[in-house]
């Protein structure tokens, strides 16, 4: 009994420590953009890493996810006799919630597992050790430009996410199901307003923070995580876990967004 | 004599149960060559890493130019650590950049030199570590003894004023690695730097150390000669050279590098 209550005991203080170790982290991660010199190229490079790259992925999601929605809200709205109101279903949707939701899922999967991994190997080659003997700041020279790369790259990359699936969305409503394309956009203009479009920016930036933060962070401290093992297998591990991580957080802080916003 | 660069005060360092350190207490003289020896898995790397602050002792402190290394803020490690040349035992260069681009990068970092003093500069040390040719490879397509040369060559790069290095010379022929200590000895000579080196190879060391230490069942024994390793009444330390080291006494008749 009292051996149970040890290891909980045990557990909640990992936790804490485990939390008060990530929080430490970000803080020093934001801390690296204000630290000279800062290194332009490599930002821009990451951009092209996890922004650019992320393109074709995001057109694939964006474009399908707005044609199932211009079906599934055709056959909803039809029975309502308000087969006008699809271009405003469509956009709303994809604006308030999928657009921001679904892109941070992807670049999660994309670019988040390639950020953790990456910066686990050098924890684990101690590559990040030799950086720090040699002075260089860790944070500055590795954390903050994927950081930056992150939070300009997912709300440009959910505004690409919401273009293409309103336009997917248009393609089988208009195209396919014959819903008169002026009704479309005008739906689209009357409906969206700026707590919308606010909204969306809020949770994009959000997300950003969150995939990058938890991404880097597990991957820096694969050797502190407790049960991740050793070696490739705590690598493994941890890309795994931070995946996980992120992806339930973005879904946990886009519920709180939207409760405290709406 | 002055202060000494680095000094080890009652360090104890465990590994759960494992007693790595045991109440060490020890000096490394300022501008003198400190060669630390002793057998395989004794604690050797886990020394240099106490000394950079990469790993902190269970008790005792670690003095380096006088401060304490383990209570020091990141900041202070920091600057303390620009002072530094480090070597790590597998090199630890950054494997997604290229070999000119890992010796380039403590120029490029802590310097404002234009590119083209960095490129001067770099060719010139890979130039003296014979790895002319070598600066578009990547880490992993180089040797395990070209690694150790890259890793030297970056480390070295800014003139260090104290130099940590794991093993050097292990995995080099005998004519690099001969050229290497004779790079050492010029360097020490030259500008009087502290150095620290993690080496096997007894007794040629002895050629440039000032002082070799052997660290045995967590303890740190220092000797100013070979002759005086073998006139230790410890019998451990007898036994432990003999078996490690051979017979240590021909190192009279050994060729002087200098
Ligand atoms: N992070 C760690 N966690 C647990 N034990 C460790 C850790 N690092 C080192 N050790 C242990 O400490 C001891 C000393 O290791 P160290 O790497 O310093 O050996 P060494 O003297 O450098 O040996 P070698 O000559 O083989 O490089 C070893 O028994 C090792 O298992
Ligand atoms: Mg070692």
């Amino acid at each position: 009994m009292f051996k149970y209550i040890e290891k909980l005991g045990d557990s909640a203080l990992y936790a804490l420590r485990d939390l008060g170790r990530m929080g430490v982290f970000l803080v020093q991660a934001l801390a690296g953009i204000f630290s000279r010199p800062f290194r332009f190229m490599e930002t821009v490079r990451q951009i092209r890493e996890i922004g650019v790259n992320s393109f074709g992925v995001i057109a694939f999601t964006g474009g399908f996810t707005g044609m199932v929605l211009g079906l599934q809200g055709y056959y909803t709205l039809s029975k309502f006799g308000a087969k006008s109101a699809l271009g405003s279903a469509v956009a709303l949707s994809l604006i308030r919630e999928l657009g921001p939701v679904l892109t941070a899922l992807m670049v999660t999967g994309r670019a988040g597992s390639a950020m953790c991994a990456e910066i686990g190997i050098m924890r684990n080659s101690e590559q990040l050790d030799a950086l720090e003997c040699m002075a260089i700041d860790p944070f500055r020279f590795l954390i903050t430009p994927k950081l930056l790369a992150t939070l300009i790259s997912v709300p440009i990359l959910t505004l690409f996410f919401n273009l293409i699936g309103i336009a997917g969305g248009y393609l089988v409503g208009v195209g396919l199901l014959g819903v008169n394309p002026g009704a479309y956009a005008s739906g689209i203009e009357q409906s969206v307003v700026n707590l919308d479009i606010n909204l969306g920016i809020v949770k994009s930036f959000v997300f950003a923070l969150l995939i990058v933060w938890i991404c880097t962070g597990r991957g820096y401290f694969v050797h502190k995580i407790r049960g991740a093992g050793f070696g490739a297998e705590a690598v493994s591990r941890i890309t795994t876990q931070a995946v996980v991580m992120a992806s339930i957080s973005v879904l946990l802080w886009d519920y709180l967004i939207t409760a405290v916003m709406l | 004599m002055s202060e000494p660069a680095i000094r080890f005060i009652d360090v104890t360092k465990k590994f759960g149960k494992q007693v790595v350190l045991d109440r060490v207490n020890v000096d490394f003289p300022t501008g003198m060559t400190t060669v630390i020896a002793g057998g395989s898995g004794q604690g050797k790397s886990v020394s240099l890493k106490l000394i950079l602050g990469l790993m902190k002792p269970d008790s005792g402190r670690i003095m380096v130019d006088g401060q304490d290394i383990s209570a020091m803020g990141r900041r202070e490690l920091n600057r303390i650590r620009t002072e530094f040349g480090v070597l790590f035992q597998g090199a630890a260069l950054l494997d997604s950049i290229t070999v000119f681009e890992n010796v380039a990068l403590p120029l490029e970092e802590r310097t404002s030199l234009s590119r083209q003093e960095i490129k001067e500069r770099v060719e010139e040390m890979l130039a003296r570590f014979d790895l002319t040719g070598h600066g578009d490879k990547y880490p992993a397509q180089l040797s395990g003894g070209m690694k150790k040369r890259v890793g030297l060559a970056r480390a070295l790069m800014l003139q260090p004023r104290i130099m940590l290095f794991d093993e050097p010379t292990t995995g080099l022929d005998p004519k690099i690695s001969m050229e290497i200590y004779r790079l050492f000895f010029e360097t020490q000579k030259k500008y009087g730097f502290t150095s620290i080196i993690v080496s096997h190879d007894i007794p040629k060391v002895f050629n440039l150390a000032d002082q070799v230490i052997l660290l045995n069942n967590g303890h740190m024994t220092t000797f100013a000669s070979p002759e005086e390793i073998q006139h230790s009444a410890d019998p451990e330390i007898i036994s432990f050279v003999e078996t490690t080291m051979g017979q240590i006494y021909v190192s009279k008749e050994m060729e002087k590098i200098s």
